[in-house]
């Protein structure tokens, strides 16, 4: 069965805080699905998060020898999520300062797992 | 980097930095090269760009026929590098742009940067072309400056 791309990004955006969420190919760092607040620019958001996780991917193989499930990157203005879904697929959450972290990290798991 | 206007080597180093393209080029739609990244020999970069402009001459012909607008990128993935091509409007008319890049970098970060480089490119235009007339008795002597530029001999 496939999946819902579209689905699974807009029930992300759902959760308070949520600036946008994309279906990234990974390899490519261009979009599969997105659904972003107004002047979120998706495209470099998907080409940024899309280096960011294959860089990131290169440490953690070659320091332990695995990629990584999760990343957070957390800033003063708010919080970038990469999960990994199946294959080459990443689930991509931008969010704001006011949202809830923990509820945030806990929903992109469970989206990353409906794209697997 | 060899660029033959020199307003032009802003934005292309730019673009070459950030999306660690590995040859970059850019030309005219006629193929005449204006500037290259990474190319190292004279025949390779003019053989590029005589089939960058075919193959943007003939997917806009492609286009014309299903009755598209012209498509501006074409992108050929491969193993282990990529191809990108893509044409733009500058003031000094239509231009192609031709990335060649690896697995260091991505499909996106090249799109992201080569839209900046465009904007770029646009903002550094001198407003008034210079005035030349290339005739047939020049033409070698034109050629053989370009190529000077291009690879610095």
């Amino acid at each position: 069965m496939s999946v819902d791309y579209v689905a699974v990004v807009d029930a992300l955006t759902r959760v308070r805080g949520v600036h946008g969420a994309m279906v990234v190919a990974g390899q490519d760092g261009v979009v599969v699905a997105e659904s972003l607040m107004e002047g979120v620019k998706g495209r470099a958001l998907a080409a940024l998060a899309g280096s960011l996780a294959k860089r990131v991917e290169g440490i953690t193989r070659a320091a332990a020898g695995q990629a990584p499930h999760f990343i957070h990157l957390e800033g003063e203005d708010g919080a970038l999520l990469v999960a990994a879904g199946a294959g080459d697929l990443l689930l991509v959450i931008l969010a704001g300062r006011e949202v809830p972290i923990g509820l945030a990290r806990l929903e992109t798991l469970r989206a990353a797992e409906r794209l697997a | 980097m060899k660029a033959i206007e020199p307003w032009v080597a802003g934005p292309l180093n730019t673009f070459v930095a950030e999306s660690s393209a590995r040859l970059t080029l850019l030309m005219t739609l006629s193929g005449q090269v204006v500037a290259q990244h990474g190319f190292a020999g004279a025949l390779d970069l003019m053989s590029a760009a005589a089939l960058g402009a075919g193959i943007v001459a003939s997917s806009s012909e492609l286009a014309r026929q299903m009755g598209w607008r012209p498509f501006r990128v074409l992108v050929h993935q491969g193993q282990r590098q990529g191809h990108f091509l893509a044409w733009f409007e500058t003031p000094r008319g239509p231009w192609i742009g031709l990335v060649v890049f690896g697995g260091e970098t991505t499909l996106g970060i090249v799109q992201l940067f080569f839209e900046q480089m465009v904007e770029e490119l646009a903002a550094a235009a001198p407003r008034e072309a210079p005035k030349r007339e290339v005739l047939a008795e020049n033409f070698e002597r034109e050629l053989n400056a370009s190529l000077r530029a291009l690879f610095g001999r």
